[in-house]
């Protein structure tokens, strides 16, 4: 699948998207930062705190907590700051 | 008629406002958001998530089309840089009568800050840094969910 960052999140791990295989077992949107995060460097930084994060799961807003089964883009970044 | 733009130009809000007084309704609002000049901001950027911003967009003017019986709703935002004075964001509503625009109106601009994904970058004096989510706008985009349909 391809993961999207943007804002603060894709400064700190360094591109702005990238295609990743997770294992079967990281079935969350929570999982797959906790994946993400694992790899050290950028992706440690920018992913060591969901708390601070939003994710779109297709396209769509979604909670840390669902499912990215069948998933073609995630997408991670900080709360939005339009209008 | 809904309209949403995604656009790096510089937004002409009178352009805007013209083409929704245009279509015969009784009442159109608008708002304009402009970055402000009196907090040091030397530049602002804006990022966006290209076509699911669009999206986000239109899904909210399509929300406030249905609520409020507009006959026509805009949304213009500008993304990339920009300096103090200049317009961010542009929201217009078209409806028969003041009480459904100036609300729809109200509805897409708090509804926007919370639900279409940009990202605000300031520049102050040579030093950029990330726009931090306000708890205000959560708030105020709150309301139009706890609401009854208007």
């Amino acid at each position: 699948m391809k993961v999207i960052y943007f804002a603060w999140v894709r400064e700190q791990i360094g591109v702005g998207e990238e295609e990743v295989s997770p294992p079967g077992d990281v079935a969350t949107v929570a999982a797959l930062v906790h994946w993400l995060a694992a790899r050290g460097g950028g992706h440690r930084e920018a992913l060591a705190s969901p708390e601070r994060l939003r994710a779109a799961v297709d396209g769509v807003f979604a909670p840390l907590d669902a499912s990215i089964a069948g998933a073609r883009e995630v997408a991670l970044f900080p709360p939005v700051t339009g209008g | 008629m809904i309209r949403v733009v995604v656009d790096r130009a510089p937004i002409d809000a009178g352009a805007e406002a013209a083409i929704l007084e245009r279509g015969g309704a009784g009442a159109v609002a608008t708002f304009t958001g402009l970055v402000r000049a009196d907090d040091g901001v030397d530049v602002l950027e804006l990022e966006h998530y290209p076509g699911v911003t669009e999206h986000a967009l239109r899904t909210l003017a399509n929300e406030a089309s249905e609520r409020w019986h507009l006959l026509a709703a805009t949304v213009v935002h500008r993304v990339g840089p920009m300096r103090p004075g200049e317009g961010i964001v542009f929201v217009g509503t078209a409806a028969a009568h003041r009480a459904a625009a100036l609300e729809a109106c109200a509805f897409l601009i708090d509804r926007l800050k919370t639900d279409a994904p940009f990202w605000k970058r300031e520049t102050r004096g040579g030093t950029s840094s990330w726009v931090e989510a306000r708890d205000s706008d959560n708030a105020a985009a709150a309301r139009w969910r706890a609401e009854p349909s208007g």
